[in-house]
């Protein structure tokens, strides 16, 4: 279990000082996937870095299984770290090692024997699937493969918590989605309890468990995915969810519906039949659905007909088919 | 073709140990050179203010003292720094003699190489190794001199060029070479044709060293493809 409590970060520079988070209080449960999401410049990547304490923080404590971090001393510390594995948006690949020796090396700085730190380094290449470029190096992998070697390096000294700093900002969709299920398998195979970093909500919203929406140096709001999507509380969350909402709202009728799809069979036309049944418009102001396996996941912003009659018929046709929706409450 | 002086060189064998002087001068003053300003360089670049360590004071001292050997032309500083070289090697005249000047004079120059280099190093890579908990002392050999080795062999091409210019000037003091060679019996006894024979040798010594040096650190360099 990682505590961070009352954790506060200031920069100086020569005349003023900058605030990069701000008593942030978090609890990060054995065995999750947690994410942490927020705007660019709102303090995620201090945040992470505050954990394995890259990051000294200013003030607070940031306690692991029960152990203050902050009071350890430098080489207890360096020891702790080695519990946490952390991977970066730049890979951060040794230059100048080959794949294998790039995972070897945690094991190297460890003490662990030559034989038996190549042994497990070439089972670790194997879990992420890259057993046969043991001896490329870094520049002749693609990006994901880069971030492969990395997850391996990361792992290699068999840690408890594995965080993952904007890991996969730099990589196209698909090869983003293939380390988002590469980290969901860790996480269920071998229990490493996960930190995710994110600017994207789709990275939360596909391997998340709960998640933490971070703006201005703070914790806006802490809840599972679903509690999230369904009801953002903070502002920048609903931004993050659904950044064109505002626009909608002032244009047309007064009342919006989210509507949440959570695994209904993605070959019933909801809408359609919404549509044919109420004998009513509505309006898609927004949809953002996946179908995985036959399901459909994801929401959609509907726009109510003006007529109250109409509107209350679209609600009640979607309470009767058992889809999950709440009123997006205008401003 | 060649002036009487140049063919009387040639017979006894004078400009043939002139290149051999030049050479080992040379490598001998580049290789003490490193010895002395690779850690110099570690340091000021471990304790700047970027560094893995920074320490104000020791990176502020270090860098006016490299500064201030830098400044001075290194033909004064050569002669400034003899009796340093009696007092070590015994001499102040010779090849011997000329190493130690060569030396004192080439290390500030080398460290600040040697420290360029090594800022190279992607600051991301170094921030991973200290979240794989290495310590201070391990990042630098294990990631800092491996990493920027490439860099540093260009680094070691360019000084080893910069060490031979010197030491064609040691030989108007006392040094031999062909430096020396082109000073007494080029210039002084009015035979062009030695100071040319002497300017295409080292050109010649200079164009080897820059190719084998560019090739090795080609070679060796992972982040290049193959």
């Amino acid at each position: 279990m990682i505590e961070l409590k009352n954790l506060n970060k200031t920069y100086k520079t020569s005349d003023h000082e900058i605030v990069a988070l701000n008593n942030v209080n978090l609890t990060i449960q054995d065995g999750e996937i947690f994410g942490i999401i927020g705007p660019s410049g709102a303090g995620k990547s201090t945040l992470v870095r505050c954990i394995n304490l890259l990051e000294r923080p200013t003030k607070g404590d940031v306690i692991l299984d029960g152990q203050n971090l902050v009071r350890l001393r430098q080489k207890e510390l360096l020891k702790t770290r080695r519990s946490i594995g952390m991977i970066f948006q730049s890979f951060n690949l040794f230059s100048q090692r080959n794949t294998l020796q790039n995972v070897c090396y945690p094991l190297e700085i460890a003490g662990v024997g030559k034989k038996e730190a190549k042994a497990r380094a070439l089972k670790l290449l194997k879990l992420v699937g890259l057993a046969d470029r043991q001896k490329s190096y870094p520049s002749q992998l693609s990006g994901g493969q880069k971030q492969r070697v990395a997850i391996a390096r990361a792992l290699a000294t068999d840690p408890k918590y594995l965080l993952c700093d904007e890991a996969t900002s730099a990589l196209d969709p698909q090869t983003t989605q293939s380390i988002l299920n590469l980290l969901k398998e860790i996480n269920q195979t071998l229990g490493v309890t996960i930190v995710v970093i994110t600017h994207e909500m789709k990275v939360i919203d596909q391997i998340c468990d709960r998640v933490a929406v971070i703006d201005s140096s703070g914790i806006a709001e802490v809840g599972t995915v679903a509690e999230l999507f369904l009801n953002p509380q903070s502002e920048t969350a609903k931004e993050l969810i659904l950044p064109a909402s505002q626009h909608a709202q002032k244009k047309l009728g007064s009342r919006m519906l989210r509507v949440i799809f959570n695994g209904e069979a993605s070959e019933q036309p909801v809408v359609a039949e919404l549509v044919l049944s109420c004998q009513a418009p509505v309006n898609i102001m927004f949809a953002d659905t996946k179908d995985i396996d036959g399901k459909a996941y994801g929401q959609m912003l509907l726009q109510l007909p003006e007529d109250e009659r109409q509107a209350e018929k679209v609600i009640a046709w979607l309470r009767a088919n058992n889809m999950q929706f709440s009123e997006e409450v205008s401003q | 073709m060649f002036s009487e002086m140049m063919q009387k060189l040639w017979e006894t064998g004078e400009l043939q140990r002139g290149i051999w002087e030049t050479v080992y001068m040379t490598l001998f003053s580049t290789l003490f050179s490193y010895i002395i300003g690779l850690p110099i360089g570690l340091i000021l670049t471990v304790t700047g203010k970027d560094g893995i360590r920074p320490v104000a004071a020791v990176n502020r001292v270090l860098g006016i003292l490299v500064n201030a050997f830098r400044s001075v032309p290194f033909i004064i500083l050569m002669v400034a720094m003899l009796p340093a070289a009696k007092a070590i090697v015994g001499t102040s005249f010779g090849n011997k003699a000329m190493i130690v000047t060569l030396v004192i004079a080439a290390a500030p120059y080398v460290a600040r190489m040697v420290e360029s280099s090594i800022k190279e190093v992607d600051f991301g890579v170094i921030e991973a190794a200290k979240a794989m908990g290495t310590s201070s002392f391990k990042i630098i050999y294990k990631v800092l001199l491996p990493e920027a080795k490439p860099a540093l062999i260009i680094g070691a091409v360019i000084s080893t060029v910069t060490i031979l210019g010197y030491s064609a000037m040691a030989g108007s003091i006392g040094g031999g070479g062909l430096g020396k060679i082109a000073i007494t019996y080029g210039y002084q006894k009015y035979n062009p044709d030695i100071v040319w024979v002497c300017v295409v040798l080292t050109i010649i010594i200079v164009q080897v060293l820059q190719e084998v040096g560019m090739l090795a650190a080609r070679k060796i360099d992972k982040r290049i493809q193959k």
